[in-house]
Formats: C-alpha cells, structure tokens, sequence
C-alpha cells in the first residue's frame, strides 16, 4: 500500500493488514489482532509436522534466493546432541528494498511470533534476529516486542507454558551490506569481519558457532503464523499463475513513481497492473523506461519486458529479470540510465568485503570505467571491457556480491547500449522531461 | 552527480579531525554499563559474540571508538586489540575519530539518486557549513557523510540525525531540520 496507509483494493493484505495501526505494535494490540495464536499451536504440534505444513503450503524464501523454507527446515536434523539455532536475516540492505523495515516497525511481535515458530519447528532453543545498524525505528520495536514477549513469557524458558525453551535475541549490525549474504551474517553475528564463507560446508551442518543453523528472512518467517492458522491449502491457492510460487509478496516501490511504498499482492499478479494501478504510473509528464523489479542484484527489465511479467518467481525470469528481494526500483526517461548504472556500481564497490580478486577489483574497475563513460570521457572500447569485467566476475567469487555488481551493469549494457554509446560519441543525455518542464 | 562533493573510492580525508583534543580516555564498562554487558554476554555462548554490541555501547559512551576503546573491549572480551581493530575498521557506522555533535547521513544509492538525493547532500553541506563531506563544521556541531542504501528506499532521500532516522528529506525542508536541532 501507499501512504498513508490505505490498501488498494486489488491488494491481498495478510502480512501487511495492519501497517500503521500503532496499536499493533503493543503486545496487547497484537494480541487482539490474533496475536500468538500461532504459537500457541504451533506448540502443541510436533515440530515434524510444522515442517510439513510449511512445505505442503509450498512457501519459497522471500529474501532473495526463494529457496523453499520448508525444505530448508528439514535439514535440520533433530536429535544429534548439537544446540541448534536460528538466525533471523533482518540486514534488510538490497537498494530498492523496504519491505522488512515496514514489517519490523508496525508488526514487531508478528516477528517475534515467527521466530519462536521457526525455532521450535527446527529444535533450536535461540534465536537471533540480526538487524542493521542503521534500522533505529525497526531496532526500537523490535527490542520493545522482545522485552514484553519476555515478561509475558510468551518466550523465554518456559515458552507459554509450553516446558520448551526459546529465546529469541536482537543483534545490532554496524553498516556492511554484506552481512545480509547467510554466511556473512553468521560471522558477524560471532563477532567478525562479516567476511561470506565457503560453502559448504551450509549453514544446516555447521552454521553460527559452527552448529546447525537456519537463517531465513523476516518476511519468510513471518509469513508462517498465518500458514499455520489457516492451513496449507488455503496458502498454496493463493497463486495467480505458476504454482511453484504461492502466497502473498511484499513489494516495496520506489523511484520515478505516483505511489512509492509497499505492496502485498497475490503472486502472479500482472506487474503492468501494478505499476500503473496500484502505484498510480509515472510522474506528471514523464514515462517509465526501465524497473529493477527485485533490488539492485537483478537484471534491468525494459518496459516491454517489464509489462509482460506476471510477478512471481518464474515470471520474472521469464521477464528477463528475477523477483530478488521485491525490491522495485522504477526508472523514468528523465534518468540517464548510465548515471543510474554508475551508482549501483560505486555501491557495489564500497559494499564487496575484499575477500575475493574479481570482486574487490572488478567492482572498482567497473565503476571507475562507467563514471568515466557518464563523465563523457569513455572510449568505444570501455563497453566490451565492461563486458568481459562482467564475466570474468560471475559465478568466480566465494559469495554473488561480485555477480550482483555484474548484473546490472550487463543487462544495462545490453538494454540501453544506445544510451551509452551517445555519451561515449560525446553526446549529453537530454532528459526528455527537459522539454516538458 | 556533482564530482565536486562525491569522493573518490577512497575514505573521505579524516585528518581535521584532532583526537588529542578529547582528553585522556575515561573506561566505559563500569557500574550499569558493566551490567548490561555482562547481560549480553548471557545471549552467546562465545564471549566475542559481543563484540559488535560492546563496541556500540563505547560509541554511545564516547561518541567514537578509540584505539582505547577497542584496547578496553579487547580486554574484557578476551581479544587482542589488533583483532578488535581489524573489526571495527570492517563496519562503516563505528566513528574511528571523534565526529560533530550531529552526524548527518545521506543516502545517495541510486533509488534515492535518482529522486534528487545529490540535491540534498549539496544543501546539507552548505546549510551546516561543513565544506566538505566527512568533515566537521568550525563549530563542532555537524558532520555530514553520504551513505549506501539506507533501507527507505519508498521514503528518498532519508536521513539520518544520529539515532533519529528522517524520511522524505528535500533540499527546502534542510534549514528547518538544521533550525530545530538543539
């Protein structure tokens, strides 16, 4: 929805059905809203069947990957005398994504829910929820719904009554987007460089304090409450076009648009819709040119590309692109797509760890090539060198930071080769909107 | 972009920043600030795990981490300095040198670039008259630096003030943020 928050009447509002109800964020407003019902049934359950209804209800991880949760949760093997834990990936730091700030600061205890569920289904007593640093909001209601879950014993060492153990933590990161990567944030979390670890081992054998580990992102987690009060099926119907992806999806929005927030809709939903209807189309006077549909690791869709996806795991791929984070980014024709690609390269650079050659040096190369490009200083020969960078840094690196710096800058190239090619020709890029205003 | 106020890859030149100034170094953890650490050390089952806490409750004590600081954590966490250093120089949000009493951060990644955030870090810097970013203005109250995403992405440009985080910042609304900081 945008804001204020006033859902549109095509959107399915199941995770987002009370953001900016203040209320919510108390645990006894969340506790009329239905609050820890969940739980509380989740805890009369076996945890082998909380697995299966997740899996059944065919829920896929909605940080990026879209691995799917139930699967990832049947790797953890109960019984092998090992503490098991569960981290909660709030580093939430894609450009263009939003979604699990909007989450964390008006449904905080829906979070707290989610990882004492997710903990108790993969027989981990502690859970960790790893916020970035610079998420002051989210951190504050994060810390205050822990505090009253607490005192309500609701977790703790006897969870509602439950005899089990579970304690969930809030972990404060310091700045590096890195640490959203899985490894990365386990050995932050153990106090380190949060420098990306080879796999495998995967984090289910030996994951933070080298025990088995899940980590599974704020959306994901949250979204098991009301598969576990309504069922599976009532999940796994919630799909307008492939039926590999199920459910509802946060989309956050930003950019060139009407209407920028976050939006929850069914997946499958034709994204020509959404962008027109439901974020209310291109500013006064302007048009839309490119979407990065799912933060700035994906590749650039054209419109025409962008038009025909439905919005779901397999239709942006289908679209040229791929659904990420849900992060939206909306590009207008009054932005050089150059100038663009340029920043999400010096952000690249600035954010790669160092760890790895293609990485630390290709990241700087490529951004010191494309400012020299929107500077109008490039050579004819810089593009194939972009292009060769772009490879030579793809699927080489102990973590994808190198090939998410590589995406864009090749599907932008391909894309928009004509953008780039005028700047290089020594031609400025005139906004089109330069007319109109 | 404006080439003028956008560094190169490098950090931004730290070297006004005078560290002597600050006095010799008072220990941050003891009394209640020693009990919440050792509260914290309850959630991990290693004793470095609260290293990033640690290090942001010297921040929230000092307003920097100094090489005493991360001497006193290394100390009480078991660490060697150098390795605690080699940590802190990873993040960006620790001030390794002391920062003005408002620490001004603009996102600038490409989802706030392009709905004018490069408008807002050039008001900014002339508004707190800190010439430069990274720098501190003549008076000591402002530091302004330019940040990757901030995660408000729908909120451009957000800023953050210290701890308080502001969405929607505009070039015209910069004077009136400035006005009614104490």
């Amino acid at each position: 929805m945008g804001y204020p928050h006033h859902p549109n009447p095509r959107e399915t509002t199941v995770l987002s059905k009370h953001f900016g109800e203040a209320d919510a964020r108390t645990l006894d407003g969340w506790k009329k809203r239905g609050g820890y019902k969940a739980l509380e049934k989740a805890l009369g359950m076996q945890p082998a069947d909380i697995v299966n209804v997740v899996k059944e209800s065919g829920l896929r991880g909605r940080g990026g990957a879209g691995f799917p949760t139930g699967m990832k949760w049947s790797f953890m093997k109960p019984g092998d005398g090992k503490p098991h834990y569960l981290c909660c990936n709030a580093d939430e730091s894609e450009p263009g994504t939003f979604k699990d700030r909007e989450l964390m600061r008006w449904t905080p205890h829906a979070l707290v829910e989610g990882c004492a569920i997710g903990a108790y289904a993969i027989g981990a007593e502690t859970a960790y929820v790893y916020i970035r640093g610079e998420f002051t909001e989210p951190l504050h209601w994060m810390e205050q719904a822990v505090k009253e879950a607490y005192a309500a014993g609701i977790i703790g060492k006897n969870a509602m009554g439950s005899g089990k153990r579970i304690d969930v933590h809030v972990h404060k990161g310091a700045g590096a987007y890195i640490c959203g990567e899985e490894t990365a944030l386990m050995e932050s979390l153990e106090g380190r460089r949060g420098n990306p670890r080879i796999k495998p081992p995967f984090p289910a054998v030996s994951g933070v304090f080298g025990m088995p580990t899940t980590i599974n992102n704020v959306e994901t987690l949250i979204a098991a409450a009301p598969i576990l009060m309504n069922g599976a099926e009532w999940y796994k119907k919630m799909s307008l076009s492939n039926p590999k992806s199920t459910g509802t999806k946060l989309f956050s929005v930003c950019g060139n648009v009407q209407r920028p927030g976050t939006y929850e809709v069914v997946m499958g939903f034709p994204f020509k819709e959404f962008l027109y209807d439901l974020c209310g189309g291109p500013l006064h006077g302007r048009k839309f040119k490119a979407v990065i549909p799912g933060g700035a690791s994906v590749p650039i869709q054209t419109m025409e590309e962008a038009e025909a996806t439905l919005m779901d795991y397999e239709g942006f791929v289908a679209g040229g692109s791929m659904l990420g984070s849900g992060g939206v980014i909306v590009i207008d024709d009054a932005q050089p797509m150059v100038t663009v690609i340029a920043r999400l390269a010096r952000f690249f650079a600035h954010e790669s760890c160092g760890q790895c050659t293609q990485c630390r040096e290709g990241t700087a190369w490529t951004t010191k090539i494309l400012e020299r490009i929107r500077d109008g200083e490039g050579t004819v020969e810089d593009l194939d060198t972009l292009l060769d960078i772009g490879e030579q840094m793809t699927g080489k690196t102990i973590c994808v930071l190198s090939d998410s710096c590589a995406v864009p800058v090749i599907s932008g190239i391909k894309k928009f080769r004509g953008e780039f090619e005028a700047l290089i020709q020594g031609r400025r890029f005139h906004p089109v909107t330069a007319a109109v205003a | 972009m404006t080439p003028d106020l956008v560094g190169d890859l490098e950090s931004p030149d730290y070297a006004s920043h005078d560290r002597a100034a600050h006095g010799p170094y008072t220990p941050v953890f003891t009394g209640d600030v020693k009990r919440e650490l050792d509260e914290l050390l309850t959630h991990y089952p290693t004793k470095m795990a609260a290293l990033l806490p640690a290090l942001w409750i010297v921040q929230r004590v000092h307003g920097w981490v100094s090489e005493e600081g991360m001497a006193e954590v290394a100390g009480l966490l078991e660490l060697t300095p150098a390795y605690v250093k080699g940590v802190v120089t990873f993040y960006t949000m620790y001030h390794q040198h002391p920062v003005g009493k408002y620490f001004i951060q603009v996102c600038t990644t490409s989802p706030c670039g392009i709905c004018g955030a490069e408008d807002v870090v050039k008001a900014l810097v002339r508004h707190t008259n800190t010439g430069e970013l990274g720098l501190t203005s003549p008076d000591g109250r402002f530091t302004v630096i330019e940040v990757e995403c901030l995660g408000a992405c729908g909120f451009a440009t957000p800023v953050m003030v210290n701890e308080e985080f502001i969405e929607s910042m505009t070039p015209d609304k910069v004077p009136e943020l400035l006005a009614r900081l104490p």
